[in-house]
């Protein structure tokens, strides 16, 4: 019926869906992009391979170099692919808060999430010091937890309502964020500096355990956010347009949540707060293939994994040889953008 | 408007659509209807009117099960509307909310699938019916052209229609519809009514709405229910409701029934304190 949908049905009607036209071809850009940045981020630093080197070290083929096995497969690949992953998530994450609070300036930031895991893991670092790096991680993404948990509980009367969500997100984000200060202003002074790098967000040094510590939230929660993509759909027109079609508006609404936090949880908890990413990927992968969420999750997942890539990236030979955070390269990108969203919400 | 061809046939019913049984409608305690019992009539066109805050458009949303009675219960077809799935409810009774926000950059054509919604599942996201009952919303609305576009775009009466659109996709036998032409110039109000009594007349959908306008109420519904502060104080066909007692009653104004002279259903012209005739020595 229409030239702006592929639709997909199987012979005996088993099975059919639709997807946006434009959303194969801009998967496929994407992901072609995203390999480029990643060959060149692999190829770059103190010691440079050539892009067909690393592609070579990576499919396993000889290059007459036994330190490329080691530069690439230990110290950068694993970092790569955490960036691209947490890239994703957050995408994933900023995507689903976007369409279940009908507010595109949402961000998974306003459940709180990032406030109360930079809280636990701040307190772990400052207040002991001796816990083991590992437990890091764990303390974090309990903190995302627990400050989502709460923010959910104080924003319910009689039925949570996406406005409540935001308003108490702030303020336990605020709260969060004011008792990290009183650990930093009060901290030794080296636990403070390690504490700072952490919240700046960085994939420096990360190796595959992380990638490890990862995957399972990814593996499970990226495909729930696919699942739950047509629920978004009917979510993103209100409560009373969601509830008249049928849906279980709290139901759905809870399993969202828990997708966005967990998604969101594991990406602080693998490399710190990474802002912004949440907020700009959903946008930009609306203007490439529209508003159907069936095709902006994916599409919003890998622009998230570009941005992240890209920035840790950039991160790294902007200032060369100091090395910059990529929380802080997307900040630096992230808040002119979100300025410019607000300036056009405005004026819309 | 297109001529709508009949989709379904099988949508009237000799019983009554909806029934209320000791109703009871709150907002934090505080009760807006209490123990209502009425019958809404199948295949007809039913106008919910009152004054502000009266309590009609509390009614619509019990009706439709968006708001959950502390007392009492709606029955759909002799069965409990809360005992049913919400689900299985959106595929008999499809509700529009008053002036719904689409979010930005949405198209028409998506909101209109979105109609289909309580008819997908997991497996089945975009069946042919899904296909052809947005195809025809669409016709039948005279959106197709305007398919496309993103609802941002369009004129207040154009949005409306697609909103409608999108209710018709959803192929429910009742409508409920909670004031259907507000913020609407007047041409496109009388267009969206006519629309809506099409659909009544060629397919004898149920349309229960909420309407603002008396005299609109009075020319395009068989059945007219009459609240004040949460009361039912008249229902029945317009001829019978429409007093100037009732108006009393209800508004607190003072008013003269007479005959539209276009459809020659009852009309409303208040009384006010300008209101004697223009004399030549003004």
């Amino acid at each position: 019926m229409t030239n702006s949908w592929i639709v997909i049905r199987t012979q005996k009607s088993l099975l059919s869906m639709r997807i946006d036209r434009r959303v194969p071809w801009v998967l496929l850009a994407l992901i072609i992009m995203t390999l480029m940045i990643m060959v060149i981020s692999i190829g770059y630093g103190e010691y440079p391979i050539s892009p067909l080197n690393v592609i070579k070290t990576i499919l396993g083929l000889s290059t007459n170099n036994p330190d490329y096995n080691f530069v690439i497969h230990t110290l950068r690949l694993p970092r790569v692919i955490t960036a691209f992953l947490v890239g994703t998530a957050l995408a994933i994450a900023g995507t689903i808060m976007q369409g279940l609070t009908r507010n595109p300036l949402a961000a998974p930031e306003i459940i709180g999430v990032e406030a109360g895991a930079g809280l636990f893991a701040v307190t772990i670092i400052v207040l002991f010091p001796s816990v083991p790096v590992f437990f890091l991680p764990i303390a974090a993404f309990t903190g995302a937890f627990i400050a989502a948990a709460l923010v959910y509980l104080l924003a319910w009367a009689n039925g949570s309502s996406p406005i409540r969500l935001i308003l108490v997100g702030i303020g336990v984000g605020a709260i969060a964020s004011a008792f990290t200060s009183v650990m930093i202003t009060f901290g030794e002074i080296s636990d403070v500096s390690q504490a700072l790098v952490w919240l700046a967000g960085s994939v420096y040094g990360r190796t595959w355990e992380h990638v490890q510590a990862l995957l399972p939230w990814l593996i499970l929660f990226i495909p729930a956010s696919l699942l739950l993509a047509r629920e978004l759909n009917t979510l993103n027109l209100g409560d009373e347009i969601a509830r008249g079609l049928g849906s279980r508006v709290e139901w759905q609404r809870g399993l969202l949540l828990i997708t966005c936090v967990a998604l969101s949880g594991a990406s602080v908890a693998a490399v710190g707060t990474i802002g912004f990413v949440g907020l700009m990927a959903p946008h930009l992968a609306r203007q490439l293939v529209g508003n159907a969420h069936e095709g902006l999750v994916p599409t919003s997942a890998l622009v998230g994994g570009l941005i992240v890539s890209f920035s840790d990236l950039l991160g790294r030979s902007l200032f060369a040889p100091i090395e910059l955070p990529c929380g802080v390269v997307t900040a630096a990108v992230g808040a002119p953008y979100f300025l410019y969203l607000l300036y056009r919400n405005r004026n819309a | 408007m297109a001529i709508i061809t009949p989709i379904n046939s099988d949508f009237t019913h000799s019983e009554p659509a909806l029934t209320t049984r000791k109703l009871t409608l709150a907002y934090d305690q505080a009760i807006v209807l209490n123990e209502l019992d009425l019958a809404i009539p199948s295949g007809k066109i039913t106008a919910l009117v009152g004054s502000n805050g009266c309590g009609k458009s509390t009614l619509l949303r019990g009706l439709a099960r968006l708001l959950k009675p502390i007392k009492g219960t709606v029955y759909l077809d002799s069965a409990s509307i809360f005992k049913l799935s919400t689900k299985e409810v959106a595929k008999r009774l499809g509700m529009l909310p008053q002036s719904p926000v689409a979010p930005e950059g949405l198209t028409v054509r998506e909101l209109v699938a979105q109609g289909r919604y309580p008819h997908q599942g997991w497996l089945q996201q975009w069946s042919e019916e899904d296909e052809n009952f947005t195809k025809q919303a669409l016709a039948i609305t005279n959106m197709t052209e305007l398919a496309e576009r993103p609802l941002d775009s369009l004129s207040g009466g154009q949005r409306q229609r697609a909103w409608i659109a999108m209710a018709l996709a959803q192929n429910t036998a009742i409508l409920l519809l909670d004031e259907p032409t507000t913020f609407l110039d007047l041409a496109y109000q009388i267009e969206i009514l006519d629309l809506l009594y099409d659909l009544n007349q060629v397919e004898g959908r149920t349309i229960i709405m909420v309407l603002h306008d008396l005299n609109q109420a009075c020319r395009y519904a068989d059945f007219v229910i009459a609240l004040r502060q949460g009361q039912i104080v008249a229902q029945g066909i317009p001829a019978d409701v429409m007093t100037e007692g009732t108006v009393r009653e209800v508004f607190g104004l003072e008013s003269r029934i007479v005959k539209d002279p276009v459809a020659g259903t009852p009309m409303c012209i208040p009384i006010s304190r300008r209101s004697h005739p223009l004399t030549s020595n003004h």
